[in-house]
């Protein structure tokens, strides 16, 4: 195993100075460097889980989505920016707050949407949920619900990743997994026995802990040892820890950590990143707040990560209010649109309660298919599996 | 042509001739590879295919057993021991939500092909943490398959399907069994996950066991054919699917029927096959079915303690006399 090696906390730097990686070119897969274009970009991509979570809220609110339900309002520079850092078939896990990353990946906002409403259209058709966004082709490997449980899970992928690179050769590249968890799942068992997994198997995955300082109502400081430092359990494990503080700037998010992923790619071994952000809305829909004050709010909602690339973007040149506001009010439309269609689309059929059981048919089982999102439009209305029904 | 080889065997010539056809096979667990397997099952293997293949692991079950789901998620095809299905309990959100549940919560997205195998039941004298039988408690689950083989030949054919098979597989085996020997073909086969296998046939009782209870049957209806009681012996090979058709078409000819389960009473294998039992062939039956399980009580560690509250052929005897008082 390799000796723990400490990094010093990456300190924020100004992000205009930050070079693009040479690599960004390599075979075209990777988002171009932060020219203007490219910060409208995630500029845009923001604005859409804003106005996203926005209208989940009220859609929760007039009884169409159900369950459990949290809003990623305010950590989107996180699922933005790192993603922007990642190639397209890099593998990535999450936690139950998944919209956010769905989106970031490029998953139609009417699946995700049509998935909340529990329809027939929706990623999983229906029958995940808020908290189980997957998509096949955006390489989403979900959405977990149970706190921690996707930690393990991205040592697979990442293992996986490694296993047809160098042992059946099927793939010609080193992809980086990128697990994203909440500083609660820190806490959890499994977390642990991942992180120690991908140390001593060196397997080329990040841990993402969005710090967003509560776990559901519990502080970072009640529920955790080096609650400032979060980032140096990763010493634990013979693993670099970084800490990325301004995690409210998705400038700084993308080119701090784009830095870990090139290092990951390069040396296949993993890494722990800490980036500190905030969720504005509570834990889930049912949550009033009581354990934070509203001056802390008021302090990190002055740092809204929209607003902050949106003046940046204005102040020097590259995007006027007029242009701001066209791009809000685009995204606008264009979600009012997802919400309405959702609305309207039918439920999974009840046949669909015993397909996706098993992969075969046997006793009441039919067999699985794939959703909607993952199939051509003209196989849409057939089913793929009919003949085995 | 058969030969004579253990139960042990069976298991490795499984994994070996899998991981030669299907280079997306690996195993991983603890000790499985410089250790040679805590029970010897992966004998050899190391030398064979390589630290990257043969994957010996911390002693960290929700780790490992999650690692290898993330990796059948993308398609490999991982066998995972467990050195005994009582530690897969630590694990038992990996192994219970997520292998079983990820096809359907993604919505027909993401299947996990993977198997986990490994001892289940009393060793001897292993204590209360020790001796679980799962099936009882996993069986509950959609979306996996259980297969408990009782014999050699079984155990590599039902072993080779589960590897094959698109499904999580849950394979039980029993360290009490590791070293029976018994028939095995040299040549390939596989043998189907969800089809029993008639033992022994008799139209006085239909006795219905899985895994090690299968030889207690076995014993019983050579003791009970002494005194004139013939028994059909249903050894059920596969508890997911569960092969109620040569279940059922036995207890319509015998009208009886005992079933030898190793797990507790309570909500268990013995009691869903009664249940189902009753619904299929309720006019049947002239008694009401029998129930030999592990007493009511957590493994205790002396020895008479222990073999007064398993499964025996003592016990499956008094539940045949029981089923065929009146013939």
């Amino acid at each position: 195993m390799r000796p723990p090696v400490t990094k010093a906390p990456v300190k924020q730097t100004n992000h205009k100075k930050v070079a693009a990686s040479k690599n960004d070119a390599a075979k075209g897969k990777v988002k171009s460097s932060n020219d203007a274009k490219t910060l409208k970009h995630w500029l845009r991509e923001m604005l859409l889980i804003r106005e996203f979570e926005v209208r989940t809220m009220q859609a929760y609110q007039n009884r169409l989505v159900g369950g459990f339900c949290h809003i990623y309002s305010g950590q989107e520079a996180v699922a933005v920016g790192t993603i922007a850092a990642l190639q397209d078939d890099d593998p990535i896990i999450t936690a139950y707050r998944c919209h956010g990353h769905a989106l970031a990946r490029g998953m139609d906002p009417y699946y995700c949407m049509a998935e909340l409403f529990g329809r027939f259209d929706g990623c999983a058709k229906g029958k995940g949920g808020s908290m189980h966004m997957f998509d096949r082709e955006k390489h989403l490997y979900g959405g977990h619900a149970i706190v921690g449980a996707q930690t393990p899970l991205a040592t697979g992928l990442a293992f996986a990743t490694k296993y047809e690179q160098e042992v059946i050769k099927t793939s010609d590249h080193t992809r980086v997994t990128v697990c994203y968890l909440g500083d609660g799942a820190l806490n959890q068992g499994g977390f642990h026995e991942a992180m120690n997994l991908a140390g001593v198997l060196d397997l080329p995955v990040i841990f993402v802990i969005e710090n967003n300082g509560y776990a559901m109502g519990t502080s970072v400081a009640r529920g955790t040892t080096l609650a400032d430092a979060l980032y140096r359990k990763a010493e634990s494990y013979g693993m670099t820890g970084h800490l990325i503080e301004e995690g409210m700037d998705v400038v700084t998010v993308h080119d701090q950590f784009k830095k870990v992923v090139d290092e990951t790619r390069k040396t296949s071994k993993p890494d722990l990143v800490e980036i500190r952000t905030y969720r504005f809305k509570g834990h889930s829909m049912s949550d009033p707040r009581k354990y934070r004050t509203h001056e802390e709010e008021e302090k990190w909602n002055k740092q809204d990560p929209i607003d902050h690339l949106s003046h940046d973007l204005i102040k020097a040149g590259e995007l006027t209010q007029d242009e701001f506001k066209k791009m809000t009010t685009e995204i606008r439309g264009e979600i009012r649109d997802v919400v309405k269609r959702a609305s309207e689309a039918e439920p999974p059929p009840l046949d669909e309660l015993y397909v996706d059981v098993h992969t075969g048919n046997w006793g009441p089982f039919k067999g699985t298919t794939l959703p909607n999102m993952l199939r051509g439009d003209n196989e849409k209305t057939t089913d793929q599996n009919q003949e085995s029904h | 042509m058969a030969r004579e080889i253990e139960f042990r065997d069976a298991l490795r010539e499984a994994m070996t001739e899998e991981m030669h056809r299907d280079e997306r096979v690996f195993l991983m667990g603890e000790e499985v590879a410089q250790y040679n397997g805590a029970y010897k099952v992966s004998r050899g293997m190391l030398e064979e295919f390589g630290a990257e293949r043969i994957i010996d692991t911390p002693i960290s079950e929700t780790g490992f057993s999650g690692l290898g789901i993330g990796a059948a998620m993308m398609g490999l095809r991982p066998i995972i021991e467990f050195m005994s299905w009582s530690f897969s309990l630590v694990s038992a959100d990996q192994v219970l939500n997520n292998a079983p549940k990820m096809l359907y919560m993604s919505g027909g997205q993401f299947g996990v092909p993977i198997v986990f195998r490994g001892n289940d039941g009393a060793g001897g004298q292993l204590g209360s943490t020790h001796s679980w039988c799962v099936e009882s408690m996993f069986a509950n689950v959609p979306g996996l398959k259980m297969i408990i083989p009782a014999f050699p030949d079984d155990a590599k054919g039902l072993l080779k399907s589960a590897i094959r098979d698109d499904d999580p597989v849950f394979c039980l085996e029993s360290e009490r069994l590791l070293s029976l020997k018994g028939e095995v073909p040299e040549e390939e086969y596989l043998t189907p996950i969800g089809e029993a296998r008639v033992r022994r046939t008799g139209n006085d009782c239909t006795i219905v066991a899985f895994g090690r209870p299968v030889h207690f049957a076995l014993e019983a209806a050579t003791e009970l054919a002494k005194s004139g009681i013939e028994c059909d012996v249903i050894d059920g090979r596969s508890i997911r699917p569960l092969d109620m058709d040569t279940i059922a078409t036995s207890v319509r000819k015998t009208n009886a029927c005992v079933v030898v389960d190793q797990s507790w009473p309570f909500a268990s294998i013995a009691s869903e096959i009664s249940a189902q039992v009753q619904e299929c062939c309720f006019d049947d039956l002239d008694n009401h079915v029998h129930r030999v399980n592990n007493d009511d009580v957590p493994a205790p560690y002396a020895t008479n303690l222990e073999q007064a509250m398993l499964p025996h052929a003592g016990k499956v005897i008094e539940a045949v006399r029981s089923a065929t008082y009146n013939l």
